[in-house]
């Protein structure tokens, strides 16, 4: 059973330029990123908008292995923020999980 | 296996909480660069280090230990570290750099100071004062700790009377221009990169550059802070022929290099991938930051020789 977190998303997303939610799944970005990582940034940003916590949490180690190299940023159709919006996310496990 | 996410963070966190770096290093390592230059101590213009070329070899030796210890039961004990951190440096313990090794890394932003007192542009130092920028801790997103750092080292700054920064790397470049001025109400410094002043005063080369090189843009000058044409207009201008990747301007592949603290080893991966693209166009590669040179050189190894980007215009404009 998953339990939704209604308000992870503001949550995460202290931060204004938090925009996950402007993401369309066109996919560009999973497509050029130089990790090849499976997870970022368009299912982990559908997680946070839904409030599954859980599954965010379980996917500490993506969320730390960007580059923040901002390829996906600059190729992205949508405008959104990745790079920023990894950002925060880093920032709520530091807070939440990490408790530093 | 890699070390401790959060334990990690966290002690690189304290670092810059307790001695203001995610890596401290001894001052006369900070500052030594500066001798025998006649920099006055502050005013209108600095160039400001960010510390970033100084902690190099502090960071390999540190990546070396991190790369043994998270293949080791000692890993367990991250936390352990943590708390010990707070009382004691524990880096100093994990990183020894030789006297060699240290100086060697004062090359480059002497090679900067050179360079643009030959291009007569004027401008101060801040010495001891000359701090981190806290970029890694950005990154990692431990904001607290940042926006209290960033709040001492503009102190200094204003401390000092400065009004314009002169930069040498990406990522000092970006916290001081870009990232300071969301953190910091009131910020009203003018940052520029080295490569972008000397592109506005335009000196003339007084030697000609030999031969070509593969060009690595760094992602954070290409895509943060949009420094894409100046270093190509001062290395071409200067006589050298830029052979670009598959990979480059705004659309250039990383080094690794943002990886290396947390996942040493995924780093190396992405360094070799981004060195067979460079390869594949010149024996030769110019770099225009510490964290790009160092992976990229590691990776490479022998087959293919690194430089960076102020080596080339300090023989371009020596006198």
């Amino acid at each position: 059973m998953t339990v939704l977190q209604p308000h992870l998303a503001a949550e995460v997303g202290v931060d204004e330029s938090f925009n996950a939610e402007a993401c369309m799944n066109c996919g560009i970005c999973s497509a050029i990123c130089p990790m090849d990582i499976p997870h970022l940034p368009r299912e982990l940003f559908r997680y946070v908008e839904l409030g599954m916590r859980d599954e965010v949490l379980a996917h500490q180690e993506t969320v730390f292995s960007c580059l923040l190299c901002k390829l996906c940023d600059v190729n992205c159709p949508a405008g959104v923020h990745i790079a920023d919006n990894v950002r925060s996310l880093r920032h709520y496990f530091n807070r939440s999980v990490f408790r530093i | 296996m890699a070390l401790p996410t959060g334990a990690t963070i966290g002690i690189l966190a304290d670092n810059l909480r307790l001695r203001r770096s995610v890596l401290p290093i001894p001052t006369e390592d900070a500052v030594r660069w500066t001798r025998g230059l006649g920099l006055p101590r502050g005013g209108r213009r600095v160039l400001y280090t960010g510390l970033m070329y100084q902690l190099i070899p502090y960071i390999e030796g540190l990546v070396t230990a991190q790369e043994q210890l998270g293949d080791s039961w000692l890993a367990g004990f991250t936390g352990v570290g943590r708390q010990v951190n707070k009382l004691l440096n524990i880096s100093r313990f994990m990183a020894h750099p030789s006297r060699e090794q240290r100086e060697a890394w004062d090359r480059i932003p002497r090679n900067v100071a050179l360079v643009l007192q030959r291009a007569g542009v004027e401008f101060g130092a801040l010495y001891e004062e000359d701090l981190y920028s806290g970029a890694l801790a950005y990154d990692l997103g431990a904001d607290e700790e940042l926006r209290e750092h960033a709040q001492i080292v503009y102190a200094a700054l204003r401390r000092n009377g400065v009004q314009e920064v002169i930069t040498i790397d990406p990522h000092t470049t970006n916290m001081l221009r870009s990232v300071y001025p969301t953190l910091i109400d009131g910020y009203d410094l003018r940052v520029q990169s080295y490569l972008e002043v000397l592109t506005e005063v335009a000196p003339i080369p007084t030697h000609r550059l030999e031969g070509e090189a593969a060009i690595h843009d760094s992602c954070v000058f290409a895509r943060y802070e949009g420094v894409v044409q100046a270093p190509r207009d001062l290395l071409e201008g200067a006589g050298l022929t830029l052979r670009e990747p598959e990979h480059s301007g705004t659309q250039t592949w990383c080094c690794g290099g943002p990886l290396e603290s947390l996942f040493p080893k995924k780093a190396a991966a992405q360094a070799a991938r981004r060195v067979e693209e460079l390869r594949a166009v010149s024996g030769r590669g110019v770099t225009m930051c510490p964290l790009c040179y160092v992976n990229l050189q590691k990776a490479a190894k022998d087959r293919m020789r690194f430089e960076d980007i102020s080596d080339f215009l300090r023989q371009a404009y020596e006198a």
